[in-house]
């Protein structure tokens, strides 16, 4: 193979745009499912376990049939199972979603090690790609625009989840639920029951995003698989204020802002990779700052949301 | 995040079982090993055994003795360089009766295994990499292998391969042992082509697949058409780069299934060898070596096979170096030398043979690798 020329500096907007579309798609799935939790008026802080555990039973399902769609789908169903079960101890009283969350956290983490041990070295199927980058003669602008499908789905989703948040009979249910519970309760729904169907299919979307990051990108699987993006996505929610396509920017953003250290290296930019590491975090603080309140409580906020009541 | 739920097997059944015992007499030394007859050996590893990387090299070697007759092979994998490796080697002295222990990761060493060492003066702890002095128990020793001299012959191979000139290398911290990995990589291209550079990219930490992935695809951008690393789990780094083209050489362990058309070679360490003496030490009662150290000569680090696209003339300086090695006494820093900041780092006559200790206090990138140490 002749090497592709460098592109020299160009590197850095095409890693940033690059990484976006390659590394946002945890994000947004979890981020999309987080929401919907949280609009129903409760947090899932299990989703970390949820990605975790969805990417390794998506990454052993893809070895074992051969298939990696049907590992999309065990570990989209594995993940509900983790949403229905965080529900289901929620629905009891006085039991706080966030310590449950926790829990979940540590049980899918560890189910996903003590399962996932024959699949570290075997290596899966993957997902296809799809080329958008056609147009170009440019290698690196070919490799940056491989998309995957389950990144388009993420998009549709988040405009579906827009539009359906508002115009919907169950977007409305899950709005009333998440605002106010007696209102709820004095439209004759059950509160619990929709909680706890929200927070399942918050949890089946979080496991897909673990199946992407198991299946496409990085596309392996072993116990650090997720470097924390389970949570950071959970954060992310909250610095989307609870809006789908907010959701879906913002992973965008956080995908980009995480090449920035590796593509600043490759360019040249040596020192100070540490800073520039951290340049997701801090951008959230940045925004966070930037747009919070003194007075008012957060803006879009379900009001049952155990943290901003 | 995957530490904190780990209960194993082990820790219970220390925690009902034998935790009173322990306490209440501080450490009792097993005397089920001696009456068995049998010498029961302790593996423990920060990571998970089949991880294609440091922890496999160790797990690979601890699976030949398993058949070895007299010898019980114990094992625990993902065991954090914390408190829970002092409650691992407790367990495997006083359940298992072990009485040669083996921790294989750096940061077990001080506090953890010093201090478990002075609880139990009759078992015998030897452990990777650590900076073992004469101060330390009598029963502790440390073993480690040379292996810049295998990214060094990865480098020769690159050098041949590359067409761009241009090499990369990933790599988790600018520590020293992965800072001479990343100078001799860059020394053994330049053998092959003076103008050959090395760009690295640090990702901060042993074990961030996303970071890894992401820095392959940005040295691939930068038109870089071979390169090798030192992270934990070569893994991601190597199906990703051979997913962009690009040629790798691997580290820890043979890893050429993952990329048949791609993989050049790789610097593995080979365990076995100071785990075979140590081991033959123990059965025949002799004293056991305290700071063991070995390269390619001695048998601690060997290479992959070359792969079927390796060209005859890079083949042919592989060998030649290879042989010249196996001499011992083979040194790849010879002064004078700049680092990439342009400062003499190494001066005029000086001469550092692979067991020199001002290599393991390497703080520079030579000139020609593109990175920084900060």
């Amino acid at each position: 193979m002749s090497g592709p020329a460098a592109i020299g500096l160009w590197g850095v907007p095409l890693a940033l745009i690059g990484g976006a579309i390659r590394v946002s798609t945890p994000y947004i799935f979890v981020g999309l499912g987080e929401t919907i939790t949280e609009r129903s008026g409760r947090i899932n802080l299990g989703q970390e376990g949820t990605l975790v555990f969805g990417a390794m039973i998506g990454y052993g399902v893809a070895i074992m049939t051969g298939s990696p769609w049907l590992g999309v789908a065990a570990a989209c169903a594995c993940g509900a199972v983790f949403g229905l079960f965080h529900g289901w101890i929620c629905s009891f009283p006085k039991v706080n979603d966030i310590a449950i969350g926790i829990a979940m956290m540590q049980l899918g983490v560890g189910l996903a090690i003590f399962f996932g041990k024959p699949f570290i070295e075997p290596a899966a199927p993957h997902l296809p790609a799809i080329s958008l980058g056609w147009w170009s003669a440019v290698p690196q602008i070919k490799a940056a625009l491989d998309v995957n499908s389950l990144f388009i789905l993420g998009l549709a989703l988040a405009l579906f989840l827009n539009w359906a948040f508002r115009n919907t009979k169950y977007g409305l249910m899950l709005r009333v639920v998440g605002d106010s519970a007696e209102a709820a309760r004095a439209m004759g729904l059950n509160p619990n029951r929709v909680r706890l169907y929200a927070t399942a299919i918050g949890g089946g979307l979080a496991g897909i995003g673990g199946a992407y990051l198991s299946l496409y990108y990085p596309g392996s699987w072993n116990e650090g698989i997720s470097s924390g993006q389970g949570l950071m996505a959970v954060a992310l929610v909250i610095f989307a204020r609870w809006n789908p396509l907010g959701c879906f920017f913002a992973a965008l953003l956080f995908g980009g802002a995480g090449a920035l250290g590796t593509a600043l290296q490759s360019v040249g930019v040596t020192q100070g990779y540490y800073l520039f590491y951290a340049a997701p975090y801090v951008l959230t603080l940045i925004i966070m700052t930037a747009t919070s309140s003194r007075s008012d409580s957060l803006v879009g906020a379900p009001g049952e949301l155990s943290i901003t009541k | 995040m995957s530490d904190k739920f780990r209960v194993s097997r082990r820790q219970l059944l220390k925690s009902t079982a034998a935790g009173v015992t322990m306490l209440a007499s501080g450490g009792i030394e097993p005397l089920s090993a001696l009456a068995a007859g049998t010498l029961t050996v302790g593996f423990i590893y920060v990571g998970s055994k089949d991880d294609y990387g440091y922890n496999q090299s160790h797990a690979e070697a601890a699976a030949t003795f398993k058949k070895m007759p007299g010898v019980k092979v114990v094992e625990e994998e993902n065991v954090p360089e914390t408190n829970a490796v002092v409650e691992t080697m407790e367990s495997m002295i006083n359940i298992d009766s072990a009485s040669l222990i083996f921790p294989t990761s750096f940061g077990y060493f001080d506090p953890f295994m010093l201090a478990t060492a002075k609880k139990y003066p009759k078992v015998e702890f030897r452990h990777c990499g650590g900076l073992w002095t004469k101060a330390d128990p009598a029963n502790t020793g440390s073993y480690f292998g040379y292996i810049g001299m295998g990214q060094y012959l990865n480098g020769i191979v690159a050098g041949h391969m590359t067409k761009s000139k241009k090499l990369g290398f990933i790599a988790a911290k600018p520590i020293p042992q992965v800072l001479l990995n990343i100078n001799s990589f860059l020394l053994g291209a330049r053998s092959v082509d003076p103008s050959i550079t090395v760009k690295t990219i640090f990702t901060g930490d042993w074990n961030l697949p996303v970071k890894e992935a992401e820095a392959a695809n940005a040295l691939a951008d930068q038109g870089i058409d071979a390169l090798t690393m030192h992270v934990d789990s070569p893994k991601v780094i190597i199906q990703t780069a051979a997913g962009r083209g690009l040629y790798v050489c691997g580290y820890h362990v043979d890893q050429a299934a993952l990329a048949p058309t791609k993989y050049l070679t790789g610097a593995n360490w080979n365990w076995a060898k100071p785990y075979h003496d140590f081991i033959e030490e123990k059965l025949g009662k002799k004293p056991l070596g305290q700071f063991v150290r070995g390269g390619i000569p001695e048998g601690f680090v060997k290479m992959s096979p070359l792969g079927a696209m390796v060209t005859p003339p890079a083949r042919k300086q592989f060998d030649a170096t290879l042989a010249d090695i196996m001499k011992g006494g083979f040194a790849i820093i010879r002064g004078p030398m700049k680092d990439n900041k342009g400062n003499i780092v190494v001066p005029a006559g000086k001469i550092y043979p692979e067991t020199a200790i001002e290599l393991e206090k390497m703080n520079y990138l030579l000139d020609g690798v593109i990175g920084s140490t900060s």
